[in-house]
């Protein structure tokens, strides 16, 4: 299966976030780390927002993490869980919990990165139990 | 501030509309411009400041300028979501203090309820432009689960309590039982907030605030024109803002900018919490109001869901009379944006205007404080303390 993101106007408008999506395309997870103070940031951007480097370089991440806090959005028809997972590397990202029986879905939680087709075409990472 | 360079609220107004399906944003911000401006006894030719956020029409001060044909040397459009108001407030102190403007209009409006909108469960659709959204967006995430994970997380770390949650609702519901503006003016039990259904894991429909058309608007003065007219004093003594932000990924959705934009406030007025006797704190949801109350220093951080049970934040009851016009929790939530309505019913508790149900006896030292856009996604936040002079 292939997703087109070429008419993503999320992808098209963020020239400096393309690798990320080309990488999520093949079920690749990149963060953004400094070349010079050495910390990893989220979401991903060309400038270190720790300390303003201008040398940060795209780092390969183990798409592992565990629940910070996740939300059911019972008006939603069918209902879906918008979530921060904090990843094994440190940073903390909105997503989504998929897959995964509503009875695990709590802070603390272990969780592995998936992707999934945003509305506008390209993969985007959610999380799902890990075994 | 000595008192050559003081700002003071001599106009504060909010339009008693929820519902305004027959009038354009234009006309309600002009209604809004006019009701603020003949309660300080004023009149559009005086304004020469103009003070206004996102909701504007045009997204600028100059359609309602020249709309209301104002003549100005000072404009001023931060966009800071709901809690615009209450910062810009402090932003025309700043001007009136550099001598930029004597008369500043501050304007809010909007007409959620008649558009059909329900921001808190519709994702929204960010503009791509924004650097996060290709990320964020895909989450599909909306307002009502943001906040949601805030509380599950602040129960997770503090031990807080959907029934202490309800308590905020409750305490809301019982002063707007008395506005007879108040979109919802039945009291509720805590119960029957538990009851009302989930909306997003924990909160529940009645944790979350109205949908309503309206708004408001402020007129602060230097002090030749506060002396001038015939309102009661009302001093701007402290004003903070600040950006709480997801610090580049480093999330905590258990605090917020109240914390630094507080501490600036006090500062600034030379108070601290336990002098504050009103105080009006912004309430799209439950939780938020105890975030803020712990991180304004009115409690320890932690102690929000003790602090707001057994309705202490009642009027003539608990410790910190608050909200006492409803909130946006029952009262009038104008463009889905509080801090106007926040400042207005500081300004009639301070005056001794509010309803004499909830009227705190003699308030002379007030707050208002509110976050803007969102909690977990990037806020701004603003406090602002006022005085009953004279």
């Amino acid at each position: 299966m292939t997703h087109d993101f070429t008419t993503d106007p999320y992808v098209l408008q963020q020239p400096e976030a393309r690798p990320f999506w080309e990488a999520a395309a093949r079920g690749e997870l990149l963060g953004k780390a400094c070349e010079d103070c050495g910390e990893l940031h989220w979401y991903p951007r060309a400038v270190c927002p720790f300390c303003g480097s201008a040398r940060t370089v795209w780092r390969a991440l183990s798409g592992r993490g565990t629940v910070y806090a996740c939300s059911t959005l019972r008006r939603a028809d069918p209902p879906y869980t918008v979530a921060y997972v904090q990843l094994d590397e440190g940073p903390t990202l909105l997503t989504n919990l998929v897959d995964m029986p509503e009875s695990a879905m709590r802070i603390g939680a272990p969780v592995r990165v998936v992707f999934r087709p945003a509305d506008e075409g390209r993969l985007a990472p959610k999380f799902t139990a890990a075994d | 501030m000595s008192d050559a360079t003081s700002a003071w609220i001599c106009g504060a107004w909010e339009h008693p509309t929820r519902h305004a399906p027959d009038k354009s944003v234009a006309q309600l911000h002009a209604e809004c411009a006019l009701g603020a401006l003949a309660d300080a006894g004023l009149t559009l030719a005086d304004v020469d400041g103009y003070f206004c956020a996102g909701d504007v029409p045009g997204g600028t001060p100059l359609v309602m300028a020249d709309y209301l044909n104002l003549r100005l040397r000072w404009l001023d459009g931060t966009e800071m979501g709901g809690c615009s108001y209450i910062a810009l407030v402090g932003h025309a102190a700043a001007a009136i203090a550099a001598g930029k403007c004597s008369v500043a209009l501050i304007t809010l409006a909007g007409r959620p309820r008649s558009t059909g909108q329900s921001v808190g469960v519709q994702p929204r659709r960010l503009d791509p432009d924004r650097p996060e959204a290709g990320f964020d967006s895909a989450a599909r995430w909306t307002i009502a689960p943001m906040y949601g994970m805030a509380a599950q997380r602040h129960m997770h770390e503090h031990g807080t309590t959907s029934e202490q949650l309800a308590w905020v609702k409750v305490a809301a519901s019982q002063h707007a039982q008395h506005n007879p503006h108040a979109f919802l003016r039945k009291p509720v039990t805590v119960d029957e907030v538990l009851a009302s259904g989930v909306v997003a894991d924990p909160l529940h429909k009645m944790d979350c605030c109205v949908i309503t058309d309206g708004g408001g608007a402020l007129v602060v003065t230097s002090t030749a024109v506060a002396r001038r007219l015939k309102r009661p004093m009302v001093k701007v003594l402290g004003c903070g803002e600040t950006a709480y932000t997801n610090h580049g990924g480093r999330v905590d959705l258990t605090r917020t900018g109240a914390e630094a934009s507080g501490r600036l406030a006090f500062a600034q007025a030379g108070l601290a919490p336990r002098d504050i006797q009103y105080a009006s704190v912004y309430d799209n949801f439950t939780i938020m109001v105890i975030l803020q109350l712990e991180d304004l220093g009115f409690c320890a951080k932690g102690q929000g869901g003790p602090f707001v049970a057994d309705g202490n934040l009642i009027a003539g009851r608990g410790q910190l009379p608050w909200n006492t016009d409803g909130g946006g929790l029952c009262n009038n939530h104008p463009q889905n944006r509080g801090g106007v309505t926040k400042v207005i019913e500081a300004v009639r508790q301070l005056r001794g205007e509010a309803h004499p149900a909830v009227q705190v006896p003699g308030c002379r030292l007030a707050l208002a404080a509110g976050p803007g856009l969102v909690l977990g996604g990037g806020h701004a936040h603003s406090t602002l303390i006022l005085s009953r002079e004279g």
